[in-house]
């Protein structure tokens, strides 16, 4: 079966907004998520703690 | 002898062969110069293995001491030398060049000194030279302590440090004696771009290696920006330098892209130099830095983990915009355009949980002069990456491309970002590593701080005004539809700002001269850092 260029394009480039874009909201959720709150308080707290 | 020990001896006494059977069989005197130059440091890479070898005594490092971790420092120490030397290296050329453009005369009519060589020298020494020698010791030292373990091996960090130097001369000579491919910020030919890439691979499982280490549990986000910078660095380096040389016994090689597929390419990895090198690389010293200078946590870590993600996602797409109105397709020129303009999220997402950093804590500003230069740094970041989606836009860049303008915005995003925040970090990190409590004099850096400072301005504004101002005289006509302006007019009508631009650029280097001097005593004369069990408490103020 032969893809056009354009088909190969379209397909390409609506798959790949999707992918990228969905990544990206499944990072801000991370980011956001009220449970990990206190997981990122203490990596904020990392450089400042002595060894 | 450790088998690290016997593996790099092995490979660098091949080496030694090749660069004396290549100085032989050159064909052309600089790659003669520079196989030369690669037996003499393969043959002191082995020296300094042996010789190291022999000090140790069959001892090696202990990855503890008392339960702390034993950081290895020696590397850092000499990368932050070599950072301050090719900082004022690559500063003075710059000045230098700044003034040939004022009175073309200074080019003293020989090859070696004329601008077409010694430009690239400039970017190249302040770029890679000086900025890259910052990196590594600040990635070495963050990585380190935030994963709270001793970085593996005995020879690699070393020869991490040592061989990217090496690619350092190896591509500064070749600027001066004419060899390079003629891409910008990637100059350097063939056989110094293979260089550079066994070097970098190493760099990253050195730094892969100690996070594989570590005792702390999460990641710190100032290591992700720093493996972005490391990996993307590495991607763009081979994509863009792909080439065939014409003899594997000379300096020449042909770049396989070609037309505006090699132009496509060149920016993307132009641009991204400028995303992962100048600003991921540099954001990563922001979020150890400043937290650490100030005393508080950042801001907002869940803004980090956002803006490192959208940095990643967007950069990568922004090259285009150096090729607006060319031989580029319009959609890719408008893709790169919109991709510019949504970098503004992330870039001032950063700049705000770098600045927020100081809630609290903005009255250090007045006393310590070397967070002033970090925030300072930050500040500049907002600025230049609020002018740099502007410039991108197709309109403006109608305007303002291929003039002084551009190189304003470049220099305000380098000196007083990347410059600063480098200034900031070495001040903090030179008497770290050393075991002093502080630099030797805040006054001298105070002194750095306000002369470098009026420096930038005077450099970023009088190009502000020269560049706007080329721009218009090249699109003004006649009432009759002529050009108004022949190109020579624009040219003398820009002398008085190449001038005020010189001046600029010879404060900054006084500035860092007085740094360097700074740097020079606290190694030299600082005061020592008492010992933690000694200090009494004292009460917050």
């Amino acid at each position: 079966m032969d893809f056009s260029y354009e088909q190969v394009a379209i397909f390409a480039q609506q798959s790949g907004l999707l992918y990228f874009f969905l990544i990206f909201a499944a990072i801000c959720v991370y980011a956001l998520w009220p449970k990990n709150k206190s997981k990122f308080d203490h990596a904020a707290q990392i450089p400042l703690e002595e060894d | 002898m450790s088998l690290e020990e016997i593996l790099y001896s092995g490979f660098l006494g091949l080496l030694f062969f090749y660069c004396v059977l290549a100085a032989g069989k050159a064909v052309d005197p600089v790659f003669a110069f520079h196989a030369t130059i690669g037996a003499i440091a393969s043959a002191a890479g082995i020296f300094l293995i042996v010789r190291s070898f022999i000090d140790r005594d069959g001892r090696v490092e202990p990855d503890e001491i008392n339960g702390k971790p034993n950081y290895n420092l020696g590397p850092i120490k000499f990368a932050s030398i070599a950072a301050m030397f090719w900082g004022l290296a690559g500063f003075s050329v710059g000045i230098w060049i700044a003034l040939e453009l004022a009175y073309p005369a200074l080019n003293l009519n020989l090859p070696w000194t004329t601008f077409g060589r010694l430009r690239p020298l400039h970017t190249s020494a302040v770029i890679f030279a000086f900025g890259g020698n910052v990196l590594l010791a600040t990635s070495f030292y963050v990585v380190q302590r935030t994963s709270r373990a001793r970085m593996p091996g005995l020879v690699t960090p070393w020869f991490v440090i040592l061989g990217y130097n090496v690619f350092i001369v190896l591509a500064g000579t070749g600027y001066v004696l004419g060899v390079g491919q003629g891409k910008e910020y990637a100059e350097p030919e063939w056989y110094a771009d293979l260089w550079l890439t066994i070097v970098w691979v190493a760099y990253l499982l050195v730094f892969l290696a100690t996070l594989w280490r570590r005792k702390e549990p999460h990641i710190y986000v100032a290591n992700w920006f720093y493996l972005a910078f490391i990996v993307t660095i590495a991607m763009l380096h081979i994509v863009n330098n792909a080439a065939v040389p014409v003899s594997v016994f000379g300096s020449k090689s042909y770049v396989v892209w070609s037309g505006v597929q090699d132009a496509m390419v060149q920016w993307w990895y132009g641009h991204n130099a400028v995303g992962f090198f100048l600003t991921a690389g540099f954001l990563a010293i922001m979020y150890y830095f400043v937290p650490k200078r100030a005393n508080r946590p950042v801001y907002s870590y869940r803004l980090s983990i956002i803006h490192f993600w959208a940095l990643i996602f967007l950069y990568i797409w922004a090259g285009p915009h150096h090729l607006h109105y060319t031989a580029l397709p319009e959609w890719a020129s408008t893709l790169g355009m919109v991709f510019s303009v949504m970098l503004w999220m992330p870039s001032w997402g950063g700049m705000i949980n770098g600045l927020m950093t100081l809630s609290g804590a903005w009255d250090k500003l007045r006393t310590d002069p070397v967070l002033r230069l970090l925030v300072v740094s930050v500040a500049f970041y907002g600025m230049s990456t609020f002018e740099g989606p502007l410039m991108s836009v197709k309109s403006v860049n109608s305007l303002s491309h291929y003039t002084d303008w551009t190189i304003g915005h470049v220099h305000s995003g380098a000196l007083g970002w990347v410059g600063y925040v480098s200034f900031g970090a070495l001040y903090c990190l030179v008497p770290w590593v050393y075991g002093k409590r502080d630099v030797y004099s805040l006054k001298l850096v105070d002194w750095h701080f306000w002369i470098s400072t009026l420096g930038i301005v005077l450099y970023i504004t009088s190009m502000w005004v020269s560049g706007i101002m080329q721009g218009l005289m090249w699109r003004a006509y006649t009432n009759l539809g002529f050009l108004q302006y022949s190109f020579v007019e624009t040219v003398e009508a820009m002398h008085p700002y190449y001038v005020i631009r010189a001046l600029g650029g010879i404060l900054f280097l006084a500035g860092a001269v007085i740094m360097a001097v700074n740097l020079y005593l606290t190694i030299r004369h600082g005061e020592a850092e008492k010992p933690a069990a000694d200090v009494a408490l004292a009460p917050a103020e």
